[in-house]
């Protein structure tokens, strides 16, 4: 085990998922014998709010918030969310985007504008980038509401974790009736995504 | 065996392993999950209160009667609860008393940022702060030691980031407490007259004597000593954030924060040759320590606002180290605050406080978020109940000059929490101020907890369910209606009416929160824009609901720039059939008919 730690931020709308994806990865980072920390913030953030979940793992972990600059994955769920999180990147981070956009109020009323082709913008920035087309691979399985576990597949990729303790992880964290079908769409996104 | 833990569900579990049977409290952003937790335990009471004193004075009760228990709340819920709790100070306990204040640096989700380790010196109670979940849990077993030990409640704080973060925690099995459960009369003790109680204040400072002493021995405030260069003081979250940006110094970590161990610190001063103090929020640490004739630096380099994280910590200590911060904030990106959800029932009712104009006395729940444009509805919002007190106040204030034009909102938990005696006021006091009771059957805001006109308790057991119309009649407010808040005209009607009458009056606004799926009706279909009969003007937009959007023509193609009868438009509104789930408010606002069912 390397002795520095891995820092993994997970930004997007409330009710996307993002803490219950952050969940599972936490557990499966316990299960493959890291020391692991998330870090979030429940209450205002869960009524369509702005939500961003740190993670943190390694030999061992004392802050549960990364510190800024510090970032190593940006697990973006939304465009904008991840153009939000930029000052809290390393420089040579790694991004995987969901390809997916929720209009804040501002731009909802027509006071605002949407940031124009945010991959771009963020492919410009940091080119080690993935784009997923998470509710296209999640409704492939028929289920749009897996789109946060097809994307935690995606990030499994990139992180030291046997599969067994990714599916031990998803067992844990669904109920009985929700673990195949959100097992099917972690594999899904694994292998496609 | 280990487990992941957030640092709530570490204090309901250590709360279990040392044979807690009741705990009690009120909801309250980051405490919440604290009972909910607790109460999946078998063999333990836990309950809602209906407000945090209500939540103390239970909890001391069963502490008389010998069990151990916890109590559970926001910072700001101490305030509630100071009544009873400094004097339980004085009488001490029999089971151990536990108090958990979870404090919000930041204000993530309360009306203000207090430091409550101020309380523990004001009532002169123990209080252990822990740094990550493991502590939570163990924590709480000591708190419970401590508690009847020296008999006297305990604060165990936390705050957000200790509540809210998970980390690996061992758990054991658990524990029953010593103490034996009888019924025994103890008046000297229990009966705080003046005459008991002159008696007891002396108790309770030979008490913190003790504990001062028992806090330098205290395994839990830990000195480690690397570089004797620079030591700092710190606890709970800051000693992790500390501890991340400098590994190499060393380190006198409190686990008890009130009394501080002034031996043990004394002799960790006399080790290093600089001294910091990490603290969030007050200087809490530094003006004892600084008062124990020790010279050290906190607030001077840190900040008394908002809470910490590594890099705060870093840069104050070691400014070198701020290089490259703020490089490139250049995006100016449209911020995303939380918005009521889509066929929200409190949606009507404040854009018809929007139409009318009127100020808008608020309270504590979803509908502050009334206080965002466009629907801009909330013109005050203070503490918990507050609402009916100010629009009295106005009124009584400002006379005739208010009338027609105040108007008092407050959520069904937060009425019954401590709204009832306000109301009480308005009647006794011949004030006129209608208040609107938003009744969506739950606690929504910190997540759809029970309260005692739901109908359930926190077990799950059923209950009497208060009748919200009948106690407003026995209070003696004669105009008690109810209204439909998905009837946008009706809403107004009954606000226009009650607000120009001179007598109190209550208006119920009946509609439970849609994400309560136990007892929400069914959701009608998802509604759409047609889009040849938007004419752009605007009137859906301000509802402010996430599933209307307004799109320029210009980011529409050229051939939907006129409506079908050849009229011009700037613009046009789009529905998101995900989002909507049918409520029919932007249906009665539009006039061009352009707003109806999908596959109408």
């Amino acid at each position: 085990m390397p002795d520095s730690n891995t820092n993994i931020l997970a930004v997007g709308v409330g009710g996307q998922g993002i803490i219950l994806a952050s969940e599972i990865l936490t557990y499966a980072l316990m299960n493959a014998g890291y020391d692991a920390k998330k870090s979030e913030v429940h209450g205002m953030s869960q009524r369509g709010g702005s939500v961003n979940t740190h993670i943190r793992f390694g030999k061992k972990v004392y802050s549960p918030v990364i510190k800024e600059r510090e970032v190593d994955i940006l697990f973006a769920f939304e465009q904008l969310e991840a153009l939000r999180y930029f000052g809290f990147l390393k420089p040579g981070a790694m991004v995987i985007l969901n390809n997916h956009t929720v209009n804040p109020p501002s731009v909802s009323l027509g006071i605002d504008e949407y940031p124009g082709d945010v991959p771009q913008t963020i492919k410009k920035r940091f080119p080690n980038f993935h784009l997923v087309n998470g509710l296209d691979l999640a409704l492939k399985i028929g289920n749009s509401r897996t789109a946060n576990i097809v994307l935690l597949g995606v990030l499994s990729k990139y992180i030291k974790v046997e599969e067994n303790s990714w599916i031990d992880a998803i067992s844990k964290v669904f109920p009985e009736k929700l673990i195949n079908i959100n097992i099917e769409a972690f594999r899904l996104g694994r292998e496609e995504g | 065996m280990k487990e992941l833990l957030s640092g709530n569900e570490a204090i309901a579990r250590g709360a279990y392993e040392c044979g807690v049977t009741v705990a009690t409290g009120y909801p309250g952003t980051p405490s919440t999950e604290i009972l909910e937790n607790i109460a999946k335990y078998e063999g333990v009471y836990a309950e809602w209160s209906p407000n945090e004193k209500v939540a103390l004075d239970v909890a001391a009760g069963a502490s008389f009667g010998g069990v151990r228990v916890l109590v559970a709340m926001k910072h700001v819920g101490i305030n509630v609860a100071a009544d009873p709790l400094f004097t339980l100070s004085y009488t001490g306990v029999k089971g151990g008393l536990v108090i958990i204040t979870a404090d919000d640096p930041e204000l993530h989700s309360s009306q203000n940022e207090q430091d409550n380790r101020n309380y523990a010196k004001f009532a002169k109670i123990p209080m252990l702060e822990p740094s990550d979940s493991q502590e939570a849990k163990e924590f709480v077993k000591i708190a419970f030691e401590i508690s009847e030990k020296y008999d006297t409640p305990v604060f165990v704080r936390t705050t957000t980031r200790i509540s809210h973060s998970k980390s690996i925690v061992e758990l054991h099995e658990p524990k029953r407490s010593p103490i034996p459960l009888e019924l025994v009369k103890n008046p000297s003790k229990l009966v705080m007259l003046p005459a008991n109680a002159r008696k007891r204040h002396p108790i309770v400072e030979e008490r913190l004597g003790q504990l001062k002493t028992f806090a330098d021995e205290f395994s839990e405030n830990k000195v480690e000593i690397n570089n004797a260069n620079l030591g700092i003081i710190t606890s709970g979250v800051s000693y992790q954030y500390a501890k991340e940006v400098f590994p190499d110094y060393s380190y006198l970590k409190l686990g008890l924060i009130y009394p501080l161990p002034e031996k043990l610190i004394k002799e960790f001063a006399g080790k290093v040759e600089k001294l910091y103090v990490v603290e969030e929020l007050d200087p809490y640490i530094e003006e004892q320590i600084k008062a124990m004739g020790i010279n050290i630096t906190g607030k001077d380099i840190f900040p008394i606002c908002g809470e910490f994280n590594p890099s705060i910590v870093e840069n104050a200590i070691s400014p070198s180290s701020k290089q490259q911060m703020k490089e490139d904030t250049s995006l100016k990106l449209p911020p995303r605050p939380p918005n009521m959800c889509p066929g929200c029932g409190y949606r009507g009712i404040f854009y018809v406080f929007n139409k009318l104009k009127l100020f808008v006395a608020g309270d504590i729940g979803c509908y502050t978020l009334g206080f965002l444009p466009p629907l801009s509805a909330i013109d005050t919002c203070v503490s918990m109940g507050g609402s009916i007190g100010h629009a009295m106040g106005l009124d009584k204030a400002l006379g005739d000059e208010a009338i027609g034009k105040v108007i008092a909102v407050i959520g069904d938990s937060t009425f019954l929490h401590s709204g009832i005696t306000s109301l009480l006021d308005i009647v006794y006091n011949r004030g006129s101020s209608t208040v609107v009771i938003l009744d969506n059957q739950t606690t929504a805001m910190t997540g759809r907890q029970e309260h005692p006109g739901t109908g359930l308790t926190l077990k799950g057991e059923t209950a009497k369910k208060v009748d919200l119309i009948e106690l407003c009649k026995g209070l003696g407010v004669e105009h008690v209606r109810t209204v439909d808040p998905f009837d946008l005209t009706s809403v107004e009607e009954t606000v226009k009416e009650e607000i120009f009458r001179k007598e109190p009056s209550v208006i119920i606004s009946q509609a439970p929160c849609v994400l309560l799926k136990s007892r929400r009706v069914k959701p009608s279909k998802p509604f759409m824009v047609f889009n040849e009969k938007c004419n752009g003007c605007k009137a859906c937009i301000k509802l402010g609901c996430p599933a209307i959007e307004w799109k320029n023509i210009k980011d529409v193609s050229k051939t939907d720039r006129l409506t079908s009868d050849n009229k011009k438009r700037k613009g046009i509104a789009i529905i998101d059939s995900m989002l909507c789930n049918g409520c029919g408010l932007c249906q009665q606002l539009c006039k061009f008919e352009a707003i109806g069912e999908i596959n109408a």
